[in-house]
């Protein structure tokens, strides 16, 4: 049986995985692609957050089997070697403390300014009650979202990879 | 890709010869420790600095990552005093390796305080030795020359040359006498207290492997480890033959390990627990497999703790104070309870939780006969650095130990069982292997926060004063003797020593369910019940909470002088006061909408909190803003610390909000974040950070600001609606 993924825009002949196997372990073991991470397996965290077809999902929800034909999209193929302007403002506003769930919480991000680039607040609390953060960063994480917001709003869809370097300071 | 590309992670003598110029201090470089970690020993630090022709300057980061900031705060020490620009920065983990790096671990809100003054020498003497490179290059005099950005410069020249082109000079010196080193004064820093960018933020946004679950190595198999789910059990047999004959599965086997409850003991367990491990090609194949296992249990070792009998046996226990251990007595409690002109008593209770770091435990281990290798999250590397060789039998010096960033740690990799477990693992098949946790199996085997019940009774006198104070600490215990860690009293300024009338008593009750450190061991806990019950002391004494705590505290005073972890009434009072203030406190409010303070000492940090809650005719509770205002000394990273403390605040207010761990026959009924609810982002509070700098020297901010966010809301529960809430978590009381 043949088995072919789009993934990032590239496309990964998956014929000698398992077809039930979710593919958040695809990704991670097979695949090389950790940046999509294993919090709790059962949709509930929100680490594993993907695009399927530029739609939000739980990667440990879906069996590679059933995604022939679908356009998956990881953190890593967000902005390749670019910024995504979500990317950008989660640096620039030192999101992170361990930084485990911040992939998945990029990605739910992304995806909710993808569709409303000018979400109100609480449309944000509502995108991103599915992710969550033990280090408790929800803070910063809606500071980050209303600057990609902004950035979005002034025409960058992209930093380009000469203008991704990070600031030496925060900003406040 | 290998680990070591990945994780930036030299080995030793790669780290010496990585950039060609060791600043690293070598042969002979033997520089004292001022403060070390738990000895007085001298022992050699070396390898923190290496400079680049390229002008880069790499500084290991001793200490492990698991979200404190430390990969950031601790290189930002060394640089401060170096002079060397930020952006010629390169931070990479320090190799694990106790004889040059001292204790390396991640707990307590220590890193800062105990690498502080080491830290500072170690930049300090590289310093040194680059202005004396400089002044023989230019043949001036050292006193004539000054650094800043990695450059010395004689400023009467105009001549200036850059640390790159000193360095292979400056390594050839000898080190210089450590008590000629001159560290610079606060108002000299231009990089401490600013906001600086963690070193690892880009890597984050991107979704680069920088965590131990992401660890690849060549020829790496996988495997989960099936235990016992009633603690302490073993297997007697398991289907192995049905499950090696699953799709993708390598090998499936009983490892004996050893039967029955343990407990928490980093620095000498290197016990690993019965049970099945299932190897496979991928690590989906080995969690699939593991839907058909089959095993028959002896649970006649396991623990059979049931959590309401624990809870149940804590209330009966409070009621009797007779034969309970006193552990602190003063003045005469029970005159003065007689004479105080408002009594009051109340128990408190806080229940089992579960650490629930985001990352479940995993470790990539490659042993063989005549080596070791691990990459490991843990927060106490050296201790599996120790413990490791010998559960191998092999010399230490063939064993390696890879530090990689955790995601979350809490006190939950204090412990490092899941690396023994990968250890006997890959010895056993011969190959690299991962063993994977499932989220499950992290909520089943945790070292939970112990429970903890105080019946708090205490007197205020007719002019307002609190003049008696007394409780019962009850608390779990593996045997009776010993308190559960972080579960015992263990004597605190505030308000033992400000009250002339005290007397704490203590019980211990046994229970076999593993217990451990959880962010802010004890205070956690206590601060609920001690602030709480003092503001409802203050309630039935018609007091304002500010003004009594004010009042409490006294007079200037640090109660002993140059040691940090004695409370400083003046930092206290500074601190309750900047919280009150930026919170407004004291204005009006609507109906079912209240302010709460609470102020605690902990981890060395001054710590007050104001928050702002509503509660509707339904009972729900919604905080909306957290004030905070705190003192831990002098800021390394101020971006860090108001991460550290907005996230203090959203733990502590996940933990208090509905997180409980239940326990029937030893077994542990939640199993997921679907039965262990945490705080998400619609629940939020704003949070607002003060810093106060009051000058002293700098302390941990991982956890201070923790203990005083559950008596803040619940303060501020009772000013909303009139009702105290008594018990962690506030969803038992509906």
């Amino acid at each position: 049986m043949t088995l072919n993924l789009t993934i990032n825009n590239e496309s990964h002949d998956l014929s000698h995985i398992d077809p039930d196997m979710p593919l958040l372990w695809a990704l991670r073991d097979h695949l090389g692609l950790v940046g999509t991470k294993y919090g709790c397996g059962i949709a509930q965290c929100g680490a594993c957050t993907v695009w399927l077809d530029d739609e939000p999902a739980r990667a440990c929800q879906l069996p590679v089997g059933q995604l022939e034909g679908k356009s998956i999209t990881t953190v890593e193929g967000l902005a390749s070697d670019a910024l995504h302007p979500v990317q950008r403002a989660w640096i620039d506003h030192d999101v992170a403390q361990c930084g485990y769930c911040q992939a998945g919480q990029i990605m739910s991000a992304a995806a909710l300014l993808a569709r409303n680039p000018s979400p109100s607040d609480e449309d944000i609390d509502v995108a991103m009650a599915g992710n969550i953060c033990r280090c408790g960063t929800y803070v910063r994480i809606r500071k980050a979202i209303r600057a990609a917001s902004d950035a979005l709003g002034a025409g960058v869809a992209f930093y380009e990879p000469a203008d991704t370097s990070v600031p030496q300071e925060v900003l406040s | 890709m290998s680990a070591s590309e990945m994780h930036a992670t030299l080995k030793r003598r790669q780290f010496l010869q990585a950039s060609g110029l060791g600043l690293a201090l070598t042969a002979g470089g033997r520089v004292v420790k001022v403060m070390a970690a738990s000895d007085t020993e001298p022992s050699t630090l070396s390898a923190y600095i290496s400079i680049g022709h390229d002008g880069v300057i790499t500084i290991g980061a001793p200490n492990p990552e698991v979200g404190q900031g430390v990969n950031t705060s601790l290189p930002m020490i060394i640089a401060e005093e170096l002079d060397a620009a930020w952006s010629d920065v390169k931070v990479v983990s320090a190799p694990v390796d106790a004889s040059r790096f001292g204790a390396q671990f991640a707990g307590g809100s220590l890193s800062v305080p105990m690498r502080w003054d080491e830290l500072r020498r170690v930049g300090a003497t590289a310093r040194a030795m680059l202005l004396r490179a400089a002044s023989e290059e230019m043949e001036v005099p050292e006193v004539e020359l000054s650094t800043r950005d990695s450059r010395v410069t004689h400023e009467e020249s105009g001549r200036s040359l850059t640390y790159a082109e000193l360095a292979l000079g400056a390594s050839q010196f000898p080190l210089p006498d450590t008590d000629d080193l001159i560290l610079k004064s606060a108002e000299q820093y231009r990089l401490l207290g600013k906001r600086i960018t963690n070193a690892s933020a880009a890597a984050v946004a991107r979704g680069k492997p920088l965590f131990g679950i992401d660890v690849q190595v060549p020829d790496m198999v996988y495997a989960c480890f099936v235990k016992c789910p009633h603690i302490g059990g073993a297997p007697l047999a398991a289907n192995l033959d049905e499950i090696k004959a699953q799709r993708g599965v390598l090998d499936a086997f009983i490892i004996e390990g050893e039967a029955g409850p343990y407990t928490f003991d980093i620095r000498n367990s290197t016990r690993v627990s019965p049970g099945v491990a299932i190897v496979a090609r991928d690590t989906w194949s080995a969690m699939r497999a593991r839907k058909g296992l089959k095993v028959d249990w002896d649970t006649s070792s396991a623990s059979s703790d049931d959590s309401e009998q624990i809870s149940a046996a804590a209330r009966a226990a409070a009621k009797r104070a007779k034969g309970a251990e006193i552990v602190r007595s003063t003045g005469d409690v029970s005159a003065a309870m007689a004479d105080a002109s408002v009594t009051a008593t109340a128990f408190y209770s806080a229940d089992f939780i579960s650490h629930a770091q985001l990352e479940p435990q995993s470790c990539v281990a490659s042993v063989t006969d005549q080596s070791a290798e691990v990459w490991t999250s843990s927060q106490t590397p050296s201790a599996v650095e120790q413990l490791l060789p010998a559960f191998l039998s092999l010399p230490p010096q063939a064993v390696t130990i890879h530090s990689v960033r955790g995601g979350g740690g809490f006190g939950r990799r204090l412990s490092n069982e899941y690396i023994f477990e990968a250890a006997r693992i890959s010895k056993r098949i011969g190959k690299p292997v991962k063993l994977q946790w499932s989220r499950e199996d992290d909520m089943a085997f945790d070292y939970f926060r112990s429970p903890l019940y105080l019946n708090m009774e205490g007197g205020v006198s007719e002019q307002g004063r609190l003049v008696a104070w007394k409780h019962h600490v009850i608390s779990g215990s593996a045997d009776g003797q010993k308190a559960n860690y972080g579960a015992h009293y263990r004597g605190q300024n505030f308000p033992d020593d400000l009250v002339p009338n005290v007397e704490i008593s203590q019980t211990l009750l046994t229970s076999k369910t593993p217990t451990g450190a959880w962010r802010a061991p004890f205070s956690n806990v206590y601060a609920f019940a001690e602030q709480s019950f003092l503001c409802e002391l203050a309630a039935a004494a018609g007091r304002d909470y500010r003004d009594f705590l004010i009042e409490l505290l006294g007079d200037d005073r640090w109660f002993k002088e140059g040691d940090r972890n004695a409370l400083n009434t003046a930092r206290a009072k500074a601190v309750i006061s900047a919280a009150c203030e930026s919170a407004n406190w004291g204005r009006d409010l609507p109906a079912g909408r209240g302010l709460g303070l609470a102020f605690f000492f902990s981890h060395a940090g001054h710590v007050a909190e104001v928050a702002e809650v509503s509660v509707d005719a339904g009972r729900k509770v919604t905080v909306h803003d957290v004030w905070v205002a705190a003192d831990v000394g002098q800021v390394i990273n101020l971006s860090g610390v108001e991460n550290q403390i907005e996230g203090s605040v959203i733990d502590g207010l996940s933990a208090l909000a509905n997180q409980r761990i239940t326990i029937r026959e030893g077994r542990i009924q939640e199993t997921n974040f679907d039965q262990y609810p945490l705080l998400r982002m619609p629940q939020a509070p704003r949070v607002h950070v003060q810093m106060l700098a009051s000058g002293y020297a700098p302390t941990g901010a991982g956890e201070p600001a923790l203990p005083p966010l559950a008596p803040a809301v619940g303060n501020a529960v009772f000013a909303a609606c009139g009702e105290r809430v008594r018990e962690l978590p506030f969803s038992k009381a509906g």
